[in-house]
């Protein structure tokens, strides 16, 4: 059951796509995009979560918002199961669960304004209207540093990081606790990430909110995350806070993972240890038996390739799920 | 777009090419006729695209895409093209080679694509490969795989190589000298180890201040460079980084600071270059 500090916890969560051929369309096989994940995420934490392209990142950002209908686990927010409670009372708690997308031109409706697309969410959940509701646009807009006259552009006529700002402002409309940040820098100049990066990091203090921060960019991810999870192929292989991640990684992975992100300064980067993983991330349709790693894993054990390793806490809040730990 | 000029892949109309020499082994790549043109690209200098998903034929098997240019290059038959080629994919490190040559590019993943990308710029045995955002498309352990794949393919044939690149990360760990652009004008241009330890123009300062770091601590503040890229066509008037940079004076916004010596092999476009304690603060 959760725990009142935690404001998020996910709880064995499960999430498989069917896979489906030939003219009846019959059920082939699944997709176990999320296979049996745990983790929570305090009250005014920023969560991140890391992992390679398709290893079920978003599609667990989306099951916490009962995006999808999922197919296994709990999902608790503030104490109550999202997979659980009524339709009416899931859409009140929407407000306060909100999302920031990737691609900062995909995620902006080219007919509305920048005011339009910012108040709507304020409209349909009747937070406000009339005067107090054009306040609050032009209130959100000076929050993410746009000048509240632009409120009556387009998104064609912003710039990329501009737009980012514009999907944040929405997001804040709702006064919501938690965010979930989908890569939210990753489209954009590396000037202009940083730019991105400092405005959540300020939001999140001003407005007290939790975060759950999903990239791929290991140095972003822990530079504004307080913990970080680390995904592989559906399962989290390790949870740990932002300095253990980088002073002291126990699951191979995230060994390999941190060793494969250079730092931008050569003579650190020449004295540290190298891991080069050799392929390519298995398909999440039939995944490796055992430890779903171990095909690719520099440590592996004949264990590894029979057992799921288990995971557990080894104190201090830092959880892995490997046999050589 | 300097590496499509250097190839003259620019589209003409509407882009031209106003002034200035490419030389390449003595030779003025401007001055060359398109027929002579055709004999450098591919053969003695080859290019590895961005996306390789984009830049590779999705009609066309991938021995036949890499025996097209054996055979207009190096005047090969299709059966020996098909055999090279096949030692070529070995070469880059696709599994299962023989079989593999047959599949077709969407039957490959991201990261193999662009080996096969890297086994076609091999293909000519050139003197220079230019490599576009090689590994913007991938995840960090593939690219990580791919830039190692062309580390020791450089060494191992003595490659001179050109990467282009946003990410500063693998600038420090890959390349041994770096140019830094801005606005189509070259900022700064020195070793590696030094451009990262002693920057001398505030743009590349800026830069290396702003990016997360996993060996700094987590909360330290990051250097953030306000505004945007000017437009290409409404460059402000003298230095194009002037509006955003925090150490301009008057000066910067009348004339066009030019590259000058800072140091061995080191050039700066910055007034201020010589003002060494402003460009202390890097970490």
């Amino acid at each position: 059951m959760a725990r009142d500090d935690h404001l998020v916890e996910v709880e064995n969560l499960y999430m498989y796509f069917p896979v489906l051929a030939g003219v009846m369309r019959r059920k082939v096989g699944e997709v176990k995009a999320v296979d049996g994940i745990s983790f929570y995420i305090k009250r005014g934490e920023t969560l991140g979560l890391v992992g390679e392209s398709g290893c079920g990142k978003t599609t667990t950002g989306r099951c916490i918002l009962q995006l999808y209908k999922v197919t296994g686990g709990k999902i608790f927010f503030e104490g109550k199961d999202l997979t659980r409670i009524k339709a009416s009372e899931l859409r009140s708690l929407r407000k306060d669960m909100q999302l920031i997308f990737q691609d900062p031109y995909a995620s902006l409706d080219p007919r509305m304004t920048a005011g339009d697309i910012i108040g709507e969410p304020m409209l349909v959940h009747n937070l406000a209207k009339g005067k107090a509701y054009r306040e609050q646009v032009a209130e959100l807009l000076r929050l993410v540093q746009l000048d509240p006259s632009m409120a009556d552009r387009y998104p064609h006529e912003f710039s990329g990081g501009q737009r980012q700002r514009i999907g944040i402002a929405r997001a804040l409309s709702t006064r919501p606790k938690f965010i979930i940040c989908d890569e939210p820098v990753s489209a954009l100049d590396v000037s202009i990430q940083t730019q991105i990066i400092t405005l959540l990091i300020r939001l999140r203090e001003e407005m007290g909110l939790t975060y759950l921060f999903i990239a791929h960019d290991l140095s972003v991810v822990r530079h504004i995350s307080d913990r970080v999870a680390v995904m592989y192929l559906g399962k989290i292989v390790e949870i740990t806070n932002s300095d253990e991640l980088y002073d002291n990684p126990l699951h191979p992975y995230t060994q390999a993972l941190l060793s494969a992100v250079p730092i931008p300064n050569p003579v650190v980067d020449r004295q540290r240890k190298r891991i080069l993983l050799s392929g390519d991330v298995p398909s999440p349709v039939n995944p490796p038996p055992g430890c779903n790693f171990h095909p690719r894993c520099h440590m592996a054990l004949d264990i590894c390739k029979e057992q799921v390793p288990v995971g557990r806490d080894i104190g201090g809040e830092h959880w892995v799920a490997c046999h050589r730990v | 777009m300097s590496a499509l000029s250097i190839l003259r892949l620019i589209p003409y109309p509407p882009g031209v090419i106003v002034g200035g020499e490419i030389i390449f082994k003595g030779r003025n790549l401007l001055k060359l006729s398109d027929e002579e043109m055709r004999h450098i690209r591919g053969a003695q200098i080859a290019m590895v695209f961005q996306e390789p998903t984009t830049s590779l034929n999705p009609v066309l098997s991938v021995r036949l895409q890499l025996s097209e240019s054996l055979e207009l290059h190096r005047g090969m038959d299709r059966a020996a093209g098909f055999e090279e080629a096949v030692k070529l994919l070995k070469l880059v490190g696709i599994p299962d080679a023989e079989r593999r040559a047959n599949d077709y590019p969407y039957q490959f993943s991201g990261g193999m694509q662009q080996r096969i990308m890297m086994a076609m710029a091999l293909s000519c045995n050139p003197d220079l490969i230019i490599a576009d955002e090689p590994t913007t498309s991938v995840d960090v352990t593939v690219q990580a795989q791919l830039l190692e794949l062309l580390n020791n393919l450089r060494s191992q044939f003595g490659t001179a190589v050109i990467i282009i690149t946003h990410n500063l990360g693998v600038v420090a760990r890959y390349v041994e000298r770096v140019n830094v652009m801005y606005a189509g004008r070259l900022v700064e241009s020195g070793p590696t180890d030094v451009i990262y330890s002693e920057p001398r123009h505030p743009y590349t300062m800026g830069l290396l201040g702003s990016v997360p770091r996993l060996d700094l601590p987590r909360k330290r503040k990051l250097f953030v460079i306000d505004g945007m890229p000017p437009h290409l066509a409404h460059l402000p008037k003298g230095c194009a980084f002037q509006p955003r940079c925090r150490y301009a004076i008057a000066r910067c916004s009348e004339e066009r600071p030019e590259l000058a010596q800072v140091g061995d092999n080191h050039l700066s476009a910055c007034f201020r270059r010589e003002e060494t304690e402003i460009f202390e603060r890097v970490a």
